[in-house]
């Protein structure tokens, strides 16, 4: 770990002032174009800001365990974008095949939650058996191996969901309630968006109790920073890992439903769209950093959306795509630990 | 010196090279047995198998002159004459026919690509995801060079077929020869302006952000007809029909040249072997690289990079060449590829061609020319017809039904098989099915990536 620490400081060339102002130039002109958009139509502004938000609180969950994974094993595991999109097919059929869309009230509640467990055990399962099957056996390979295998199972894994539902967008009953909670500047944000942002805090701060006061969490910082002295510590490296990927994936199903719910459509490519969305998020917050993670998710959702929705000189919903991407390799190329990292990737 | 010391000094060396023969012989010979066996008559199948073992088990080829490139030279032999004896040929159990000469020619394309692909991944060891976004440079400086895409500007050089070096058909078009050129130097300079600030990332975020590339490139050429008010790309309707590769009618008087591919009787073999052409090349600057000064800084920093720049290694460098080089014939195979299919759209550009890529370096052997050539023929025959045969067999024959069912669409797993592939590769032959000696000692013992203590759990 130590020389991951000396690589990363040694980029030749390159006068940190210079990079900073740049970045600095890059981040004023984005502010300037925002204020001017929003004295133009802060109405607008003011709707894309909650949709923005509600987004990003998604992306945020799906990067979190991004992060987490990077954060143990220095895997980028791409399959994860597509266990989420597994997860929100199985929501669709569980959301059709009980007829959610009749049902109110208590007993509707009762059955989100319910789905809920069962998408968060679903995914859990398939990305902690992904870990078992794949990963584990190249824990000793050249970092190249395991990337390339997480490639191959993302394939795999779209495949399943492509022909489990079709390559058309399989629609999901909007079975939310559509009541306003609290209106902004004249704009409602309704109870169908607030669900997300209702889940999402719950599910962070349990995670961060758990990696931060109990016994797994500490088992986990310690496999993240050296997984030789964690086993000469006693603590199994492998179960350990596991766990991480089972945390994963809880967070993968958790997303899937709400996802699945609020956008009430999933794709076979969605997985792929989402976690590449995510991944991005992760880095952009610092990855292995989990506040930082769902700080990305929510700048990415921004950027989305206000580049989506916004009439004064937005590039418009055909390049999204490119932006966040433009992003991740601005980032990538100036600030590497993220905007909450560390230099060092170095777990939770 | 004692004559059994010499002796003995020889004999190793002897026994090696006689073994290599013979391991050789039989692996060439034991599958060609097989299939005739099975599907043709037996007494063929034993005489084929004969000569094959004979070929190259008994004579001391390596002493003659020429002996070393026998092997070579006889499969390329068999590649150049494929159209003639294809359609003589029997069909395999399970494949069903071999591929089409039409399919040859994507077969070579990708096999093109994958080679120069395989310079980026193979010799210098840098995970390049994005790959499909020199495919799609190529193919569309083929575009904007040999169509009527640029309307306003009539300008031909070296002019093609039909329309004849002085004709006053709109647009920019180039002969084919001149066009392939230029897609490989322009696609080069774009893998050095993309690699110039990714290049100094370590292994997987290189692997992210050229993956970026790679999805931001056909985004580009979707909404590229109005990038900045002018008509780039021509959006989501592509370009097309951009012109076939030929010799003009100057040549095509003078010497008897076909002057214009597509109207040539014999079309598709044209195409084919120009194609092969194109890959012969390939292949040739391959292997230069590989041996010349440039080639052995690519393996020593992908075995390790801090070595190698204490060696003196200039690794910016070094780096920005590999991507170049790999550029490079990424851009001519996509600049002939979209001649050939006479269009280009940037619905071809995705992530899954750039992982199909991927995949046939990754299951061919990374750093072996040979084993990527034939990683990329087995490949993009399965995704042209060998999947769609396979899936006929299986339905004919009563297996999906056994297995499934009911009949299956294999096609429809497309995916799913390049992902088994590449999992099943990196879990029981990360080296590839024929490694360069180098790279298995690499996967079978870890490089010096891994802290030197590490243990084993």
């Amino acid at each position: 770990m130590a020389t991951e620490q000396a690589r990363i400081r040694v980029r030749p060339g390159y006068r940190p002032d210079v990079l900073s102002m740049i970045g600095l130039t890059l981040v004023g002109v984005v502010a300037l174009w925002l204020v001017v958009n929003f004295i133009k139509e802060p109405a607008d502004f003011y709707n894309l800001f909650l949709i923005g938000m509600t987004n990003g609180a998604v992306y945020g969950l799906v990067a979190i365990g991004y992060s987490l994974v990077y954060g143990i094993l220095e895997l980028i595991n791409f399959a994860h974008g597509d266990v989420f999109m597994l997860g929100g097919m199985l929501v669709a059929t569980l959301t059709t095949s009980w007829a959610l869309e009749s049902k109110s009230g208590g007993t509707l509640w009762l059955f989100i939650l319910l789905m809920l467990l069962i998408a968060m055990a679903f995914c859990a399962t398939i990305n902690t058996t992904i870990e078992l099957l794949a990963y584990r056996r190249l824990r000793n390979a050249p970092r190249l191996a395991p990337l390339i295998t997480a490639i191959g199972m993302s394939f795999i894994l779209q495949n399943i969901g492509l022909v489990w539902k079709g390559a058309r967008p399989t629609s999901v009953p909007d079975i939310l309630p559509h009541g306003t909670v609290f209106t902004l500047g004249g704009i409602p944000y309704t109870w169908n968006r607030f669900i997300v942002i209702l889940f999402t805090v719950p599910v962070l701060t349990a995670l961060v109790w758990l990696v931060q006061r109990t016994r797994h969490g500490k088992a986990m910082r310690a496999t993240a920073q050296d997984r030789e002295a964690a086993a000469m510590m006693g603590i199994s490296v492998n179960r350990t890992i596991s766990f991480t990927f089972f945390i994963a994936g809880c967070l993968a199903g958790a997303a899937a439903l709400l996802y699945a719910l609020y956008i009430t459509n999933i794709r076979y490519t969605e997985g792929f769209r989402v976690g590449l969305i995510a991944f991005t998020a992760a880095v952009l917050g610092g990855i292995g950093n989990l506040p930082g993670a769902v700080l990305g998710g929510l700048v990415i959702g921004f950027v989305e959306s206000f580049n989506n929705g916004l009439g004064w000189h937005a590039p418009g919903s055909d390049w999204t795509q490119s932006i966040i991407f433009g992003i991740l390799i601005l980032i990538l190329v100036f600030r590497p630990e993220g905007l909450l990292g560390e230099r060092t990737p170095e777990g939770a | 010196m004692d004559i059994r010391d010499a002796f003995r000094r020889y004999r190793p060396g002897f026994e090696r090279e006689t073994t290599r023969r013979a391991k050789r012989a039989a692996i060439a010979g034991l599958p060609a047995f097989l299939i005739l066996a099975v599907t043709g008559s037996m007494g063929l199948a034993l005489i084929i198998a004969t000569i094959v073992f004979i070929a190259l088990y008994v004579p001391a080829w390596d002493s003659l002159p020429l002996g070393h490139w026998i092997v070579t030279l006889s499969v390329i032999l068999l590649a150049v004459l494929y159209p003639f004896y294809y359609p003589n040929l029997f069909e395999l159990p399970i494949f069903g026919a071999f591929p089409s000469v039409d399919t040859g020619v994507t077969m070579l394309i990708y096999i093109m690509m994958a080679l120069g692909l395989n310079i980026v991944v193979g010799y210098a060891g840098l995970l390049d995801l994005g790959y499909v976004a020199f495919y799609a440079m190529g193919a569309y400086t083929a575009a904007w060079f040999a169509s009527q895409h640029f309307s306003n500007v009539t300008f031909h050089l070296g002019g093609v077929g039909s329309f004849g070096e002085k004709s006053s058909v709109p647009g920019i078009h180039m002969t084919i020869w001149l066009v392939l050129v230029f897609a490989g130097i322009f696609t080069a300079l774009v893998g050095i302006i993309i690699g110039f600030p990714t290049l100094r990332l370590r292994g997987d975020y290189l692997a992210i952000v050229t993956l970026g590339f790679g999805e931001i490139m056909p985004q580009i050429a979707n909404n590229g007809d109005n990038l900045l008010g002018y008509n780039v790309t021509n959006g989501p309707q592509g370009i097309n029909p951009i012109d076939p590769p030929g010799f003009g009618n100057t040549l095509h008087n003078a010497v008897g040249l076909p002057s214009d591919y597509l109207s040539s009787p014999t079309s598709t073999r044209l195409f084919y072997w120009t194609a092969l052409v194109l890959v012969l090349f390939t292949v040739f600057c391959s292997m230069r690289l590989r041996d010349s000064r440039l080639g052995r800084a690519w393996i020593a920093i992908r075995e390790d990079e801090t070595a190698a720049a204490a060696m003196g290694v200039p690794l910016m460098r070094t780096k920005t060449w590999a991507y170049a080089a790999g550029a490079f014939f990424g851009g001519i195979a996509g600049a002939y590829y979209a001649s050939f299919k006479s269009g280009t759209f940037p619905g071809d550009f995705y992530f899954n061609i750039s992982v199909f890529i991927l995949c046939m370096v990754i299951l061919g052997g990374m750093g072996n020319i040979w084993g990527v050539i034939l990683g990329g023929a087995f490949l993009s025959y399965l995704n042209q017809e060998g999947l769609a045969n396979i899936g006929a067999w299986m339905n004919a024959n009563g297996v999906s039904d056994a297995v499934f069912g009911h009949d299956i669409d294999v096609p429809l797993y497309t995916s799913g098989i390049f992902g088994v592939i590449l999992v099943l590769t990196m879990l029981f032959r990360p080296e590839g099915l024929i490694p360069s000696s180098r790279r298995k000692a690499e996967f079978r013992e870890g490089v010096s990536d891994e802290p030197l203590y590490d243990v084993q759990h």
